[in-house]
């Protein structure tokens, strides 16, 4: 997932243009002066992080990661001693109990779960790192789930400083505590493997046999031949029916007990049906054998089966990272010392100290320190909250700007976090199912089929009785619900496989089909419909200095914040000192000896009264810019809307789509963006509660929804729409909740992938047409008895091969539709 | 063709002989990374084992 995340980053070269970061791929900066010589050339980078990275791979000797890698490396954090000390809290015997198991005396192992891998050379260097290290016994990174597994002597070397050598060469890793489900993921995930390696092994076989069968057929083969080579077919064909093809089989069973017939019932019978009656011809030396298309039906059926599991379980896993939405560790104060603890231990009551881009670990009042929270991903304001003494912090924000002393109030489950996600059950519990067409005409087909089935069986045995089997035989074979049941997955596979390729990662069997007949599209707003970051849009000099000057000066004094206000501006040329931070107001700072201030206009510049310029972007965020006796100039900042967004709304229209707006966010912002992009139903300040219940009450109207959407409060929504797609930059916990991911962040491919799927459904529609076509047509001539079974068999290879055939036609690689890069920064133009 | 008699059975054999080699394969986690060593065959291994001088391997 990440690996393609990243395909987004300029574009990848070993040999880096002089702009770009040479580890990460991030522009250097102008004033960054962090070089490092790789295999004799000095390579820039991006930040002094990046810079340390490189540093330790090189003196490890692993250098040759640069040669291995494919894609660029995640930009990473420098190492801090408040780092470490975290780490050594996994030293504790404790914590360790948790997901360490030990081995014997001496060694011990557990797994980690690990962040910012991009490609294999990512696992290569992990692997080596910690190869070299005295006491670590052995480890291996796994590149489908990103996990590591590590067995080390405990008396050598200590978890924290495995973790540390981790760290240290740009990776995160944190202890993975296996679930039960996850164990069964993984059980079911080997018999897949292991079903489908019998189902190919057995179609291979059996094929080579039919070969000799049907050339037989032809020429000549003398009755003792065929009789052995159909008993050997049989017994390679027994274990495929049986071991493999066993799934189908309890499903259908387990579809019957429920009194519902889905496309696994017609499946089951084709199965058994060739299966019995090529054992009834072998034992008797009948005519047929089916044995290689029983082979073939079952491996291909399974086929479609383990990719769509896989994808659904590489999406699962995700899930399992819910508790990185909070830290393992917080700094309790306890009789004015501090102290790291797990967070399991902490109590409502409990003080705790959280420091500056840390996540704060339970609900609180802030009783000392003045900072702002970010609260995006849990209610879609873009802008941090300034938070002073006695305002309430949630658990899964993030404090930006200082640290902030608090008094927990509330812990665990009691956590306005917890709280979201526990809706999350109630909109799976209400989700409307999206029918499937395959199992509606399944319905009726299996049924018709089988009553059919029974009265020629019957009719001809009061004619002819000597014939009634080979021809009630032949309705079975050529009424095989093969195509019928191949027609929906084979273009289902097909359409996933090219919308992959796009960059939609579609999860869910249903989602494809309940693409084609949505009727809204619900987006919510930040990170979807904006990048969620803060952008510098507009400089309206007040005074004698020019765009550039005042742009130079804000950007120094901002590179002393940490602020997102701060991400907006560039870096600066010039160097403010004596810069002071004030919380919820701004920044101030001297430059050249003259004294600067930016922030709120009453804070700026206390002297006048004065109003931000008026234009058609009423809601953006005004920054002002003084010195001590006059003000400079206004910077006008907004979350920058994503480039590609007017145009995919536009285009939603076009399909005859409601397009709607449905954000948590507070500020008059949503009615700006909602008006930039022509869209005219849109709700602000939506709590996850209020976005669900929306959206539950317009199904109720008919409606089918589609929810884009990308925060932990979307979490709701995106369960209790019909089809829910979350953006490639959300919380894991989102994502594993969508029915797709679109991974490309490019909004347009939403459009093409809607074209996509209706397209799929004419498909599905074909299909299934061919196949009851065929079906009607060849019915009436069995059951009279014309269709001789050998040319049912055929007439049943041939209905299924034109309904793959149908179906490949949507694995074309897509048109990715070209939007224009984000326009540059307006400040020239402006 | 009686040669078949006893080439299919051979034959057979060596396909059952193929499918317990894969489900132990299966069962010793050969097939829980599908990605990783597809990639990794295609790296040098050759680099300074652990307690060896770190010499940095010729560029």
């Amino acid at each position: 997932m990440k690996m393609t995340a990243l395909v987004q980053r300029p574009s990848m070269s070993n040999t880096g243009s002089s702009l770009d970061c040479y580890h990460c791929g991030l522009p250097v900066p102008a004033s960054a002066d962090y070089p490092v010589f790789i295999k004799g050339t000095e390579r820039p980078m991006c930040c002094p992080g990046c810079q340390a990275v490189a540093n330790t791979i090189i003196s490890t000797g692993l250098d040759q990661y640069y040669q291995y890698r494919t894609d660029l490396a995640v930009t990473p954090k420098p190492l801090e001693d408040e780092l470490l000390d975290e780490l050594a809290l996994y030293d504790r015997s404790d914590i360790q109990l948790d997901f360490v198991t030990h081995i014997d005396d001496q060694q011990a192992e557990a797994i980690f779960l690990v962040e910012g891998i991009t490609c294999a050379a990512c696992t290569w260097l992990i692997e080596h790192q910690l190869n070299k290290l005295d006491g670590v016994e052995q480890c291996s990174v796994n590149l489908s789930n990103h996990q590591l597994r590590i067995q080390w002597h405990t008396a050598q070397i200590k978890l924290s400083e495995l973790l540390g050598a981790i760290y240290s060469i740009g990776y995160k890793a944190y202890p993975y505590q296996s679930a039960a489900e996850d164990k069964l993921q993984k059980t079911e995930n080997r018999n897949y493997i292991k079903r489908l390696g019998i189902a190919g092994a057995g179609m291979a076989q059996v094929m080579m046999y039919a070969a000799a069968l049907y050339a037989g057929a032809f020429d000549y083969i003398s009755g003792e031949h065929r009789d052995f080579l159909r008993w050997v077919s049989l017994i390679i064909a027994t274990p495929v029916v049986f071991y493999s093809a066993r799934p189908f089989f309890s499903a259908a069973l387990r579809n019957l007990k429920n009194r519902h017939l889905s496309m696994d019932v017609p499946v089951s019978i084709a199965i058994l049906a060739a299966y019995f009656a090529s054992l009834g011809s072998t034992i008797l030396g009948g005519r047929e054998v089916y044995f290689d298309s029983v082979c073939m039906f079952t491996f291909f059926l399974l086929l479609g089966r383990f990719l769509e599991f896989r994808a659904r379980s590489s999406m699962d896993q995700s899930s399992h990272h819910l508790t990185r939405l909070l830290p393992d560790t917080a700094t309790l104060i306890e009789q004015g010392k501090q102290r790291l603890v797990a967070i399991r231990d902490l109590k409502p009551g409990d003080t705790l100290l959280v420091k500056t881009a840390h996540i704060i670990p339970a609900d609180g009042l802030v009783i000392s320190g003045q900072s702002s929270t970010d609260e995006s991903h849990l209610n879609g304001e873009f802008i941090p909250v300034a938070k002073a003494l006695g305002d309430a912090v949630v658990a899964g924000s993030i404090n930006v700007e200082h640290p902030l002393t608090i008094q927990i109030t509330d812990v665990g489950q009691n956590t306005k976090l917890s709280g979201i996600l526990r809706l999350l059950d109630q909109a799976r519990a209400t989700k409307p199912p999206i029918a499937q067409l395959a199992d509606k005409i399944a319905q009726y087909f299996i049924a018709t089929v089988l009553i059919l089935a029974t009265g020629v069986a019957l009719a001809w045995t009061f004619i002819d009785s000597s014939n009634a089997f080979w021809i009630t035989l032949s309705v079975l074979v050529v009424t095989c619900p093969c195509a019928l049941s191949l027609a929906t997955p084979t273009a289902l596979t097909a359409a996933t496989g090219s919308l992959q390729r796009l960059g939609l990662l579609v999860s869910r069997g249903h989602t494809l089909e309940g693409l084609a007949s949505i009727s809204h599209v619900i987006f919510d707003k930040t990170g979807t419909l904006t990048t969620g970051k803060l952008r510098l849009q507009h400089i309206h000099p007040l005074g004698e200095h020019n765009r550039h000057q005042c742009n130079h000066i804000a950007a120094a004094l901002e590179a002393h914040s940490e602020h997102p206000i701060a991400n907006a501006f560039e870096a600066s040329p010039l160097q403010a000192f004596e810069s002071r931070v004030h919380p919820g107001q701004g920044i101030e700072g001297v430059i050249d000896g003259q004294s600067y201030r930016i922030g709120r206009p009453d804070f700026s510049f206390s002297g006048a009264t004065l109003s931000p310029p008026k234009t058609s972007d009423t809601q953006a965020q005004w920054l002002l810019l003084a010195n001590d006796s006059t003000p400079m100039a206004w910077f006008q900042l907004n979350d920058e809307i994503r480039a590609d967004a007017a145009e995919t709304v536009q285009q939603l229209c076009k399909l005859g789509l409601n397009v709607e707006l449905l954000s948590g966010d507070y500020s008059n912002n949503v009615a700006n963006v909602a008006k930039q992009l022509n869209i005219s139903n849109y709700r602000s300040g939506a709590s996850p509660m209020n976005k669900m219940t929306y959206t539950q009450a317009l199904q109720t109207d008919g409606a089918k929804i589609l929810m884009v959407g990308d925060g932990i409060n979307d979490i709701p929504v995106l369960a209790a729409a019909d089809v829910s797609i979350a953006m490639t930059s959300a919380a894991d916990l989102t994502k594993a909740n969508a029915d797709a991911i679109l991974l490309s962040s490019q909004l347009s491919h939403l459009v093409t992938a809607i074209r996509h799927a209706r397209k799929t459904h004419r498909v599905i529609r074909q299909n299934l047409g061919w196949a009851l076509a065929y079906n009607l047509i060849a019915l009436p001539a069995a059951a009279l008895g014309y269709i001789p079974p050998y040319f049912a068999a055929l007439g049943m290879s041939l209905s299924s091969l034109v309904v793959v055939m149908n179906a490949l036609r949507l694995s074309k690689p897509l048109a990715k539709t070209v939007t224009s890069e984000p326009p540059e920064s307006q400040l020239t133009s402006a | 063709m009686e040669a078949i008699y006893l080439l299919i059975p051979i034959a057979l054999i060596l396909v059952i002989i193929g499918i317990a080699v894969f489900f132990w394969a299966v069962k010793n986690d050969q097939f829980d990374d599908l990605e990783g060593p597809a990639h990794s065959i295609l790296f040098d291994d050759d680099l300074p084992e652990k307690n060896s001088e770190k010499d940095k391997p010729e560029s």
